[in-house]
């Protein structure tokens, strides 16, 4: 069954879809995703729940997911293929449905080596594209990769992502399209600091034909401080951060660079609304989460359209 | 070849502590190639061993005793003699980990030490410098990857990469690893296949890998 989602809704009326992401917490105080959820509730068309982010423990993303829809925010439930093999990520995905959970992103996931705890024996049984086509054979063929038929007739809406920022366009450009090929519905990519660079990689999939199949969701970021950036740059594989972004943030004073960097995220996001081929934007603040709302308003993007 | 190392000073030293009667065997196999644990490492390291415990007030002997192969039982027997003689308190292998586990089949009642940390099967990549380049996943798919291993040499063994933290051709785990996904595009790109990485390989069966627990390869033309 093909989901119905507020988001697959969205994107299939070519309407220019705003989703944005949290971190679950590091424990089980959970009030804070209350709070941020209630904030959510209109402004944005689903929330992202990232999956032990950067390979770092926090709470399992289906239950932030539970939170947020009981909340009645929908939710794109990330799914890392590090930690899981074929069998716990089949049985996870059969509990997200259960659950009512539709929006599912699959993600091979950061290495554990960059993580906090490093020391992990890593599992990657399956990587992103295979995992792709694995929800895709249990949504529209009711089996799980074994060929063994299963109850029920889950509807998933099924994301994945790419990284615009890489040397090899040609190279993963190839994948995006086996992703598409695999089943993936909508890409998500990282965040947009250099729209150079991702003006280059959008043309390559514009040609490609990739664009016409599957909606592009363009990241973008909110940058709480340039020490925040800094740190950013670093600790999250395949995040770019050009020099000049850091040197914006750094010329206004300490209190001023949340500001600024909500400032760096609308005007980002208004150049994206009017460069063709990009289907919708994907907000990050990372550390600020509560600041989402702020910003898809000065971005002008409310109301969020009623599709239900 | 099997690719191994010393295991540090301090841990040998904590190992042997409190057996003052020990055996050291080497190995002629890959630990003499990758200067790991043949006869001349068997001499430095028990040489080594002696005057560390000597210091501690604790002296110690150490035979020395180089074997053609640790991974023939056959070989193994040739210590019998000299084990059934000298009475040791442990025997410390300088192979990779076969070596002393057929010693501790072969002597029931001897302590078996490794001396060595047993790494990866791998080749020479530049004196002193070893790489990996099998995970012996027991199914071999090499063909379609240009020839090179993503299972090994991915750290998250892909078969469908590069993943987004392949930015500048190295690898997300460590900036002076190559990516070898980019490799497997040079490659491609010379052999004229870059469209072969459009295919998607399917979920590779692990059944044939150490998941399904030690495998034994069997040649019943062979078996007696």
């Amino acid at each position: 069954m093909k989901a119905e989602t507020n988001l697959q809704k969205i994107l299939a009326r070519g309407t220019f879809a705003v989703t944005c992401e949290i971190n679950p917490p590091r424990g089980t105080k959970v009030d804070a995703v209350r709070e941020n959820a209630a904030g959510f509730k209109g402004k944005v068309d689903a929330v992202n729940v990232s999956d032990n982010a950067t390979a770092s423990v926090r709470m399992s993303s289906w239950a932030v997911s539970k939170i947020l829809l009981d909340a009645g925010i929908e939710p794109v439930l990330h799914m890392v293929t590090r930690d899981r093999n074929r069998i716990a990520l089949q049985s996870d995905l059969l509990g997200a449905s259960a659950l009512g959970i539709q929006n599912v992103l699959c993600l091979t996931g950061d290495h554990p080596a960059r993580g906090d705890h490093p020391e992990a024996k890593k599992v990657f049984d399956l990587d992103a594209v295979q995992w792709i086509a694995a929800v895709k054979q249990i949504r529209d063929q009711g089996t799980l990769m074994n060929g063994e038929k299963i109850s029920g007739d889950p509807g998933f809406f099924i994301g994945a992502v790419a990284n615009p920022f890489v040397r090899s366009l040609e190279l993963h450009i190839l994948r995006l399209q086996k992703k598409i090929v695999a089943g993936a519905e909508f890409i998500q990519t990282q965040p947009v600091l250099d729209m150079e660079h991702f003006k280059a990689w959008l043309n390559q999939a514009i040609a490609e034909g990739l664009t016409d199949r599957c909606p592009i969701i363009a990241g973008v970021i909110a940058l709480k401080s340039a020490a925040i950036a800094e740190d950013l740059r670093h600790s999250v594989p395949g995040m770019m951060i050009p020099d000049s972004v850091i040197e914006r943030l750094s010329a206004v004073p300490e209190d001023q660079q949340l500001d600024e960097g909500i400032k760096m995220c609308v005007e980002k996001i208004q150049t994206l609304r009017e460069t063709g081929g990009v289907g919708g934007v994907h907000i990050r603040a990372p550390g600020c989460e509560e600041k989402l709302p702020e910003i898809v308003e000065k971005a002008g993007l409310l109301p969020r359209p009623d599709v239900s | 070849m099997i690719i191994a190392e010393h295991k540090p000073m301090k841990e040998l030293l904590a190992m042997i502590e409190g057996f003052n009667n020990i055996l050291m065997v080497g190995c002629k196999g890959c630990v003499t190639v990758c200067n790991a644990g043949g006869s001349k490492e068997v001499a430095i390291l028990s040489a080594a061993l002696r005057i560390a415990r000597r210091r501690q007030d604790k002296p110690v002997t150490i035979d020395e005793f180089t074997l053609d192969r640790q991974c023939e039982p056959e070989f193994i027997s040739w210590l019998d003699e000299q084990v059934k003689k000298k009475k040791y308190d442990a025997i410390m292998s300088l192979a990779c980990s076969i070596g002393p586990q057929y010693i501790a089949e072969a002597f029931e009642t001897v302590v078996v030490l490794p001396g060595l940390n047993t790494g990866f099967m791998g080749g020479t990549i530049e004196h002193g410098i070893w790489g990996e380049f099998c995970a012996g996943c027991g199914d071999c798919v090499i063909q379609d990857f240009g020839g090179l291993c993503p299972i090994t040499r991915c750290a998250k063994g892909l078969l469908n990469g590069p993943c987004s933290g392949s930015v500048d051709g190295k690898c997300e785990v460590n900036k002076d690893m190559d990516c070898i996904w980019e490799l497997i595009y040079e490659r491609m790109k010379n052999l004229g296949q870059v469209d072969r990485l459009a295919e998607m390989i399917g979920a590779k069966d692990w059944s044939t890998s150490l998941s399904g627990g030690p495998r034994k390869i069997i040649r019943e033309d062979l078996t007696l």
